[in-house]
């Protein structure tokens, strides 16, 4: 899936930022290059959720830079939201609109932001339904759906913008143990069909999958990063055995 | 996962209780309860019975029956009372149209509606006011009302002309009921001539229609992080919700006046509507605030990840959700608006309340029947404080099974 000849689309260097006193991230370094598939975890309060929200700006970082897809990560409101557009994110409370239907959900910001002509949109929209397996709640209500529908409700929300990068910030842990499948095996499609991911999350059987690289954080920092083979079979760290065993215990 | 692929035996829920079994299960149930019972069923049975006696026998309605155009109009010169009757007319239509169109409550206002046109057309009673041309006009109302109907139901008419209808009637009655200085055709009637119900429903509904922009600007505006835009919003809202109605009212209609050079006086009745509007609005932007408090931060995040700007999140996300939590407020706050309208008689303004106590004070024997004239007065407030009541909960059922589940 990697192509290691295409440059980084994500370039993240020496990033920090601070809530008051707190100091949530203290210096990350990453790149992320165009296909690849980031599987970022640890335990909470580690700073991973904060971080992948640095990278749309829905938090803001204080020191250091962020370049996504060429475009610098600054106070100018346009660069911001040029990089909304291009990027996608998938929250853990999917953050669907309630008010709207579920077309309505998918159709809203193309429509406006992207200024396509409503049929354009119904029908990307129509597709993405077909993509995550449920065309046929097309017309109903959010409030209407389960955990996992929705879930993929906003997946094919995030992709109808046609973003570059895909954001998940832990997508699965507001879910049902027999509704992760549904969701997961969405993302897995996403990833073959070779959409640069960012994914916060802490099932180790969709990093094993489709991940191409792995980051472990704690205490704001990145731990440890390699492959799923050198973090599955051979983790230096001493605090990445230690969080790998208690997750992949139960 | 249907359950019609499961065979099992189909049990139903058990049938509610009959009303013989409901009485005795309630009302009988034990021996408190049916002395409560004993002792109750005739004091409401002979109030019940003292009322429609005392409506239909006791109480002399002359007052309210002597001069009905007084009640409607006030003192709107008669002979160009048929540029009231066009503007209502045109509100009729509309109201049939929206009728064909979108059914539900406003299906049942319109039938009322008709109802009432015709048994006024028909009635078989003398009265001045009702003569041939009278019944005429509200005969042809009723047509008017069917017409609409039959328009509103046309596939080619689009629900947005209906709207665009309605923003442009308001303008047109208005602009009809002013009239034109030194015009033929339409000569101009100045407000002192305006009264009753027809300045009820102007102050009313141009106080509802002008507050709530301006109370959502506000509301917004407290929001602010522009120091400038939230000093002066939250300033407006705590100034006007601290005083009562009556200063505002005072103030706009006496010092206002003060201020203004002599040759650029706002119109009294511009004055008065103003100072419900502002009332009006400082509250409303209190209940949008709230509103806005509840929706949770998610949603504007997911609205800023998508790519929308602020104004699209605030118009499309935000607002909508906003509204819907507190729309019941809202139309309490409308509710309490139109009644409080009846403040205006206090800076001189004869609405109904107003007319109502013109017409008591014109005959000493009506004097004695100030109590027909005020119910008369307060049901016609209750009838449509009831019907907006009404429409609120349609709205809301309508919003609420988009949450359900």
């Amino acid at each position: 899936m990697t192509d290691s000849s295409l440059d980084p689309i994500i370039i993240c260097q020496d990033v920090h930022k601070w809530f008051d006193d707190f100091h949530a991230l203290r210096g990350i370094n990453m790149e992320v290059k165009k296909g690849e598939v980031v599987v970022i975890f640890g335990p909470s309060g580690s700073g991973k959720s904060t971080f992948i929200r640095t990278l749309n700006r829905l938090e803001e970082h204080q020191r250091g830079r962020i370049v996504v897809d060429d475009i610098e990560l600054s106070h100018d409101v346009r660069n911001i939201e040029r990089i909304r557009m291009e990027t996608g994110m998938v929250f853990q409370q999917f953050n669907l609109f309630p008010h709207l239907t579920v077309l309505q959900n998918i159709t809203l910001a193309p429509i406006w932001v992207r200024k396509w002509p409503k049929d354009k949109a119904e029908k990307v929209g129509m597709e993405l339904l077909e993509r995550v397996g449920i065309p046929e709640q097309a017309q109903k209500f959010p409030g209407q759906l389960s955990g996992g529908q929705q879930q993929r409700v906003a997946i094919a929300r995030a992709l109808a913008m046609q973003p570059k990068i895909m954001l998940f910030d832990e997508p699965t842990s507001a879910l049902d143990p027999e509704m992760i499948k549904e969701v997961l095996d969405a993302m897995i499609d996403l990833a073959k069909s070779g959409m640069t991911m960012l994914v916060v999350t802490h099932e180790m059987g969709f990093a094993r999958a489709v991940a191409d690289k792995m980051y472990f954080f704690d205490f704001g920092k990145i731990v440890e990063s390699g492959t799923p083979d050198d973090i599955f079979k051979n983790p230096k760290e001493d605090r990445t055995k230690l969080f790998l065993s208690q997750i992949l215990q139960h | 996962m249907s359950s019609a692929q499961v065979t099992e035996e189909v049990i139903r829920p058990p049938q509610p209780p009959g009303p013989v079994k409901w009485v005795q299960d309630n009302l009988f149930n034990n021996w408190f309860n049916s002395l409560l019972t004993v002792i109750l069923l005739p004091v409401v049975f002979f109030a019940l019975v003292n009322v429609i006696l005392w409506v239909f026998t006791t109480a002399d309605w002359r007052p309210v029956t002597k001069f009905p155009m007084l009640f409607a109009v006030g003192q709107y010169p008669r002979e160009e009372l048929w540029r009231v009757g066009v503007g209502l007319s045109s509100i009729i239509l509309m109201l049939g149209a929206s009728w064909g169109k979108w059914g539900g409550l406003l299906r049942s206002i319109s039938i009322a509606t008709g109802i009432f046109f015709a048994f006024f057309t028909v009635l078989p009673v003398q009265h001045p006011a009702l003569d041939l041309s009278m019944r005429l006009y509200l005969g042809l109302n009723v047509l008017l009302l069917l017409f609409g109907n039959w328009i509103g139901q046309k596939k080619t008419v689009k629900g947005s002309y209906i709207v665009i209808g309605w923003a442009i009637v308001p303008f047109m009655f208005v602009f009809l009921l002013t009239g034109l200085e030194g015009s033929e055709f339409i000569p101009s009637v100045a407000t002192t001539f305006w009264g009753g119900l027809l300045v009820t429903f102007l102050l009313s509904a141009g106080g509802i229609i002008l507050s709530f922009p301006i109370g959502l600007l506000l509301a917004l505006g407290r929001r602010s992080t522009l120091p400038v835009v939230k000093v002066f919003s939250t300033i407006m809202i705590e100034g006007i919700r601290g005083v009562p109605l009556i200063t505002i009212l005072f103030m706009f209609s006496i010092i206002l006046a003060l201020f203004l050079p002599a040759d650029s006086r706002i119109d009294r009745l511009v004055r008065a509507l103003m100072a419900v509007t502002f009332f009006s609005a400082a509250y409303t932007a209190e209940n949008v605030r709230g509103g806005l408090a509840a929706v949770p931060n998610g949603q504007i995040e997911a609205a800023k990840a998508v790519g929308m700007n602020g104004f699209q999140t605030m118009l499309f996300i935000v607002l909508p959700q906003a509204i819907r939590a507190v729309l019941p407020a809202i139309v309490g706050q409308f509710i309490a608006l139109f009644k409080d309208t009846t403040l205006v008689v206090i800076v001189g303004i004869n609405d109904l309340l107003g007319i109502g106590r013109s017409v008591i004070n014109s005959d000493p024997e009506f004097v004695q029947l100030q109590m027909e004239v005020y119910i008369f007065i307060a049901v016609i407030y209750w009838i449509f404080s009831y019907l907006m009541s009404l429409a609120s909960n349609r709205l809301e059922a309508a919003m609420g099974i988009r949450t359900r589940l």
